[in-house]
């Protein structure tokens, strides 16, 4: 039996943790199932923070420095804690070429961030990302999930808005 | 499984197909997922049997139809009428006017036959005509019958023979004979061997890999299965992009459905050969498609090449002999074997048979997915195919390739498809993308865009790319914002043929390909940049426009 660690590194023994060591067995701790572990790690939590890459690198015995060059180099695994609404505009050169470069810009200045950011209150991330695939209806911008085809940049903001508004009244 | 039990299976399903009077069929791929497909589905499921027709139609899920601009796109069999934009309140009157009655409603038909005239779909030959997630579906059309007949009636040399013969090529891009590839692999000393099926498909605006998962994963896998036995291998991988889910699922539950059916698995058709699939998901990596960076990723490393020989063929995966081909090649090989080297060598060009499956995007009146034979011009697919650019607008120029592809101006447009006439003008195949720019189209911002893209995904490993392209970033990027001199148009040429010799793989090699054809093709807007500090398609020189992320 490996030394699990988590009280080192600091994570809360619940139900995550338990399904990610689960994940961990069934890959029989083998090092070459990392990138396998992360995506389960990041289902699981939402983001890979230090501590869960820490743990996993005790629990694959993998030097920690290997586990965090692994989790920096592809672009899926986000290190920080994304917002509670996201938003994502496809970059695909269809998008590109059919505007999302002014749906991203006209979302950056209204909440006055930079793509790859989260508002300062916590509440909304916006991400570009390479291609989602449905290049017939660019461009596509998706909203906490769903999906916008042929989107303008009012129409995102409109459904950003929203959503927000809607979070907002919950709140209370 | 044996033999006659396949052969009882395939005909059981051909005759419950048969039995069906209609058969709709409901494309849920991704390009008509976020459109409503699934409630459209049901909806049909319903309006049958409320409608009492329940025995004479029947309802399938199926993948893409190819006709992605008129998403959900619905196909009636016998017939093949496609309904486009269809939405739940259509549903009833389908099902009333069509089925019921007998009579197709015209005004949702798709009338837009030229669309589908010059396609010839081989690969793509069950999609949206059969159920992915239903393995019965893809044996009623005699699937995994060419994996008994390989298994069962030919040797694993015979198999390569076969392929060989037919001419096919790498449909990943680099155009390798698969005959031969395989061969390296099958000569090659070391054991276990694997074989990997490419789906890295890390190209913006390309789709046309995902789409075939989406549609047809039996093909794949079967075409995986017989490469595995020509070569000697026991294990394969099919390496897929995360960012496709329904791909993933889809795959997924094939591979399940292939086990328990024992088309995978120990002793296959009660042979001595045995071969099982597992799936990895990449995590967004442009690089991790290039062969000896997926081999890394599966591995569970940074996905970073290195340099070849050795090649995978000799050392891959745990530096066993390794084949890696991409989805595409693989779904070709069934039907190789079923209809012979002979009947494929016949379709396409000289040196260059079959077909090749590309995603048609940008500014084009039918985007979509199609699949064409190679040698067709590429203004037979923008304009016939692709009914040219819309209203009011004019052509400019067509990528072919990706993000390394480069950009081919009106007057090359009766160039064919093919892998050497393509590489001549500047262009490669690639993975199968063709991007249409019309006039509101700036050639210096898309060239800039491009690189800005191979700047973020270069892995880093060798200087030419990761400082060369960055470098090649700035100056674009100073054009675009008024900067640079007629100098710096040589400078960039200069830097652009260093990358390309020095780079260590494929990402590099070809990422100045869309800067250098549009300095060949279309220098003039780089002049209109530089000296009158204007540009022609209005996209340029905008306050705080076209900031970029890289910094």
């Amino acid at each position: 039996m490996p030394d699990t660690g988590f009280q080192q590194v600091g994570l809360k023994v619940d139900r995550r943790l338990t399904l990610l060591e689960n994940a961990i067995k069934k890959h029989q701790y083998k090092k070459d199932a990392l990138l396998e572990i992360l995506h389960t790690a990041q289902e699981l939590y939402g983001y890979l923070d230090r501590s869960l890459l820490t743990y996993i690198s005790k629990l694959l015995r993998l030097p920690p420095s290997h586990v965090y060059g692994v989790a920096t180099f592809y672009n899926l695994f986000k290190l920080k804690k994304p917002g509670a609404h996201v938003v994502t505009v496809c970059m695909g050169t269809a998008c590109y070429v059919k505007g999302a470069e002014e749906i991203v810009s006209t979302i950056e200045k209204e909440f006055n961030f930079k793509r790859g950011e989260t508002t300062e209150d916590g509440r909304l991330s916006l991400f570009v990302t390479r291609c989602i695939g449905a290049c017939a209806m660019a461009p596509n911008a998706i909203v906490d999930g769903e999906t916008i085809g042929k989107a303008t940049p009012e129409e995102v903001l409109k459904k950003i808005r929203t959503i927000l508004e809607a979070a907002k009244v919950e709140a209370r | 499984m044996k033999p006659d039990e396949l052969r009882n299976l395939a005909q059981r399903e051909a005759e419950l197909r048969k039995s069906y009077r209609y058969r709709i069929n409901v494309c849920c791929s991704s390009g008509c997922m976020p459109f409503g497909a699934l409630k459209v589905l049901s909806a049909f499921k319903d309006a049958v049997k409320e409608l009492g027709v329940e025995e004479e139609c029947y309802v399938a899920r199926t993948g893409c139809i190819g006709t992605c601009s008129i998403a959900p796109a619905v196909l009636v069999e016998p017939g093949d009428y496609l309904y486009q934009n269809v939405t739940t309140d259509k549903v009833k009157e389908i099902v009333k006017e069509h089925i019921v009655n007998g009579r197709p409603v015209k005004e949702m038909l798709y009338g837009n036959e030229a669309y589908f005239k010059k396609q010839l779909r081989i690969v793509l030959r069950n999609a949206g005509k059969i159920d992915p997630l239903r393995i019965e579906d893809y044996i009623a059309v005699g699937g995994y019958y060419a994996l008994l007949k390989a298994l069962t009636r030919m040797t694993p040399e015979g198999v390569i023979e076969e392929v060989a013969l037919s001419g096919l090529k790498g449909r990943g891009g680099a155009g390798f004979l698969t005959g031969l590839k395989w061969r390296y692999v099958a000569r090659a000393t070391g054991s276990p061997k694997y074989v990997i099926a490419n789906l890295d498909e890390g190209d913006p605006g390309v789709f046309a890999n995902r789409t075939l998962a989406e549609a047809d994963p039996h093909a794949i896998i079967e075409g995986m299965a017989i490469a595995a036995y020509a070569v000697g291998a026991s294990k394969g991988y099919i390496y897929v992009r995360s960012e496709y889910p329904l791909a993933v699922e889809t795959l997924k539950k094939a591979i399940e459905a292939a086990r328990s059916m024992g088309f995978l698995g120990e002793k296959i058709f009660e042979t001595v050969f045995s071969f099982d699939i597992e799936l990895r998901l990449g995590a967004g990596a442009f690089v991790a498609g290039e062969e000896t960076a997926i081999l890394a990723s599966i591995e569970g490393r940074r996905a970073m090449p290195r340099p070849r020989p050795p090649y995978p063929a000799h050392s891959g995966l745990w530096g066993k002999p390794t084949l890696i081909n991409n989805v595409e090649t693989f779904a070709n090989v069934p039907v190789i074997l079923l209809k012979g080297s002979e009947w494929f060598a016949s379709i396409g060009v000289k040196n260059c048979t079959g077909t090749k499956c590309f995603s048609l995007t940008g500014k084009v009146n039918n985007p979509g997915l199609i699949e064409v034979p190679m040698g067709i011009t590429l203004g037979e697919v923008v304009f016939e195919i692709g009914g040219g650019v819309p209203p009011g607008r004019k052509f400019k120029a067509v990528q072919v390739g990706g993000p390394s592809g480069g950009f081919l101006p009106e007057n090359l447009l009766n160039l064919p498809i093919d892998y050497e006439s393509l590489n001549k003008a500047g262009a490669i195949m690639g993975s199968g993308g063709i991007v249409v720019l019309d006039d509101t189209s700036c050639m210096v911002d898309t060239a800039k865009f491009f690189t800005e893209f191979c700047v973020d995904e270069s892995c880093g490993k060798c200087v030419p790319c990761r400082a060369g392209l960055y470098k090649l970033y700035k100056i674009l990027d100073g054009f675009t914002r008024g900067k640079g001199s007629l100098e710096d148009l040589n400078k960039v040429e200069e830097l652009c043929e260093f990358i390309k010799e020095a780079s260590l793989c494929g990402l590099g090699q070809t990422a100045p390909n869309p800067t250098l054809t549009t300095l060949k093709y279309f220098r003039d807007e780089y002049i209109a940049h530089i000296v009158e500090k204007k540009c022609p398609a209005g996209k340029c020189f905008k306050n705080g426009g076209g900031e970029s992320g890289v910094e």
